[in-house]
């Protein structure tokens, strides 16, 4: 059985000089910005707010909201369930067509206030090894607890859309074992709606009821 | 001296095993650091905390001030105004003795594995980048959001002979050829300014500028000029006093080179004379223990700028757990997400109303400062800077959008 390695990432955010003040240049950048952007805008806060609860939504879900006051709009983009998104491409998509029915149906074009322009980044990804390897379910379970919540992140988050698997390192590494039945548990997780605190500990409590039966 | 071990009780081992690892990649290799002065300013504060703290993590790192002379200040210190939005003009005689100066510099110093130099003053050295070798980056802790197009242009010509540009906010970014990396600035959280204070300490300070501690204080620690705002701040605490029991807090020094800043602080002061809940102290330079005090005392911390470069006091009053209200500019966005970890504002009433609000609803208050507390943690202490800078050392031997280190 090959052992499951936990590694950690590290974002370096660059700065695109891309900036939008109002709906039509926001569409025109998530258009035309590299994936790694999508993906910084629609991962940053999972990574910086992992403590809070609720999560706030999006980057671009939060600037429509706070920054143009359009509620409506903002709740939508905020809503995109990121985790049913195979790739970054089809979630730019999901993005572009949400903001193309809003303003074909509108005439509003509400402008950010100075200061307040939506500035376009994209992370540059650093992973690193750590020192926890686990041999067996019970002692992931045991490193699940201890790791830092940037490695949950890269395993979870960064494995599946970032690095385009199909589904997060835990579930693979689960049904090469033959655990079929968890890994389709962890699977089915909408990791997008804990915090990564609560994530950790949804995971733990899964793998450790998988052992218990 | 600090010790990067003094941190661990506050960002845990796991964030300075971190900063140790990355370390190792950048083994056996030189950086140097060029700015423009040794002492004074926000740039020779960093750097003074950094470079002791790179070299404790085994990477070897120096620190060289360029020389110059008055007229070479003069023409900097234009340089500067001009890149805030200042009008100002330059002649050609000026532009050729910045570039001798920095030429002239260039003969005395020795460049190492990564140049990092910061701010324009010594931008030009990167004139040497071909026969002195190595990796440069152009460090720029100024907010750029709007040039002066001239001065922009001249600079422009050196950022893009850099390897790569940092700036300290996405505002400050340009349409450049070279990579631009974000880097924002840091509290230290062991220094007289942000480290813990015995309660008995923070009595002491309270009384003798005679501010009753039982009584709801909210404060705003600024220079008395007019881009602080003062006067809007002291028209949000009467519009919210009319329905809470409430102190004002306005302290700081003043702002030496502001035209404006002796008007401003008179009014203040007539102000502050007229109400005796409202405190207007004018602090000596050597004044971080008291700012500690005050802000670690105060119910709410405000900081209603009109402008901002990064606004790093928001980040030293969410360090201490303080709901902080703050105006929606410069680099204050990026460091509390509103209702969340603080409060955006963007008027004088709104800033009454949350004040209000955070008064009366005090256990929301108390999250909000414990959230902002947990994002600075996080995003804006001395250790994400060195991480960031370790980062930035190593990408430069890197390419592709991930790296397997």
């Amino acid at each position: 059985m090959a052992p499951f390695h936990f590694k950690t990432k590290l974002d370096q955010p660059h700065l695109l000089g891309k900036k939008a003040s109002n709906l039509p240049e926001l569409l025109s950048g998530i258009q035309s910005v590299p994936l790694a952007s999508i993906y910084h805008h629609t991962h940053r806060y999972l990574r910086q707010h992992h403590f809070l609860s609720p999560e706030p939504p999006n980057d671009f879900g939060y600037w429509i909201t706070e920054a143009l006051n359009e509620a409506l709009l903002g709740e939508r983009i905020s809503s995109v369930d990121i985790v049913h998104f195979a790739t970054l491409e089809e979630l730019r998509d999901a993005f572009t067509q949400i903001l193309q029915d809003h303003l074909k149906a509108t005439e509003r074009s509400p402008t950010a206030p100075a200061g307040q322009e939506f500035h376009f980044i994209a992370a540059r990804t650093y992973v690193l090894a750590t020192p926890y390897v686990a041999q067996t379910p019970s002692e992931l379970c045991t490193l699940l607890k201890q790791v830092d919540i940037s490695s949950l992140h890269f395993h979870i988050f960064e494995a599946r859309l970032g690095l385009g698997n199909k589904e997060n390192d835990f579930s693979r590494w689960f049904r090469e074992l033959g655990r079929t039945e968890l890994a389709d548990k962890i699977t089915r997780l909408d990791p997008y709606t804990h915090t990564l605190e609560g994530l950790r500990n949804t995971l733990v409590q899964l793998v450790s009821a998988d052992e218990a039966d | 001296m600090r010790q990067i071990e003094d941190y661990i009780p506050i960002v845990g081992q796991g964030t300075v095993d971190e900063l140790l690892q990355l370390a190792r990649h950048l083994d056996k290799k030189v950086i140097v650091n060029i700015n423009s002065t040794a002492v004074g300013g926000g740039v020779a504060e960093i750097l003074s905390r950094m470079i002791p703290l790179l070299n404790q993590l085994g990477v070897q790192s120096r620190w060289d001030v360029l020389k110059g002379d008055e007229k070479f200040f003069v023409i900097t210190k234009k340089f500067h105004n001009g890149l805030h939005g200042v009008r100002v003009e330059i002649t050609n005689d000026e532009y050729e003795w910045f570039i001798e100066v920095n030429r002239q510099n260039a003969k005395n110093l020795s460049f190492g594995d990564i140049v990092m130099v910061h701010d324009p003053q010594p931008i030009a050295l990167v004139e040497q980048r071909a026969t002195a070798g190595g990796k440069w980056v152009w460090r720029c802790h100024i907010d750029f959001s709007d040039p002066d197009q001239k001065i922009w242009s001249f600079l422009e010509q050196y950022v893009n002979q850099y390897g790569s540009a940092v700036f300290s906010a996405p505002a400050f970014a340009r349409q450049l050829s070279i990579p631009q990396i974000l880097v924002p600035p840091s509290i230290d959280p062991l220094s007289d300014k942000n480290k813990e204070l015995p309660e008995s300490t923070i009595d002491e300070v309270f009384a003798r500028f005679k501010i009753d501690r039982s009584r709801p204080i909210v404060t705003q620690i600024s220079r008395f000029d007019y881009l602080k705002d003062p006067l809007g701040v002291i028209r949000a605490f009467k519009l919210a006093k009319k329905h809470v029991d409430l102190q004002l807090v306005l302290a700081g020094g003043g702002a030496t080179d502001d035209p404006e800043g002796p008007v401003i602080m008179q009014q203040v002061q007539e102000e502050a004379s007229s109400d005796r809940d409202i405190f207007a102290l004018f602090l000596p330079p050597a004044s971080d223990i008291e700012i500690n005090a005050l802000q670690r005392g105060s119910t709410i911390v405000l900081q209603k700028s009109l402008k901002e470069g990064f606004g790093l006091t928001v980040s030293e009053a969410m360090w201490k757990g303080k709901p902080t209200i703050a105006s929606a500019v410069g680099g204050i966005p990026l460091q509390i997400t509103h209702k969340y970890s603080g409060i955006l504002t963007h008027s004088i009433e709104g800033t009454a109303y949350w004040i209000k609000q955070l008064i009366n609803e005090s256990e929301y208050a108390k999250r909000l400062g414990a959230n902002g507390k947990q994002h600075i943690r996080q995003n804006f202490l001395i250790t994400r800077h060195l991480k960031d800078y370790l980062l930035l050392f190593i990408s430069l031997f890197h390419e592709g959008n991930i790296v397997y280190l």
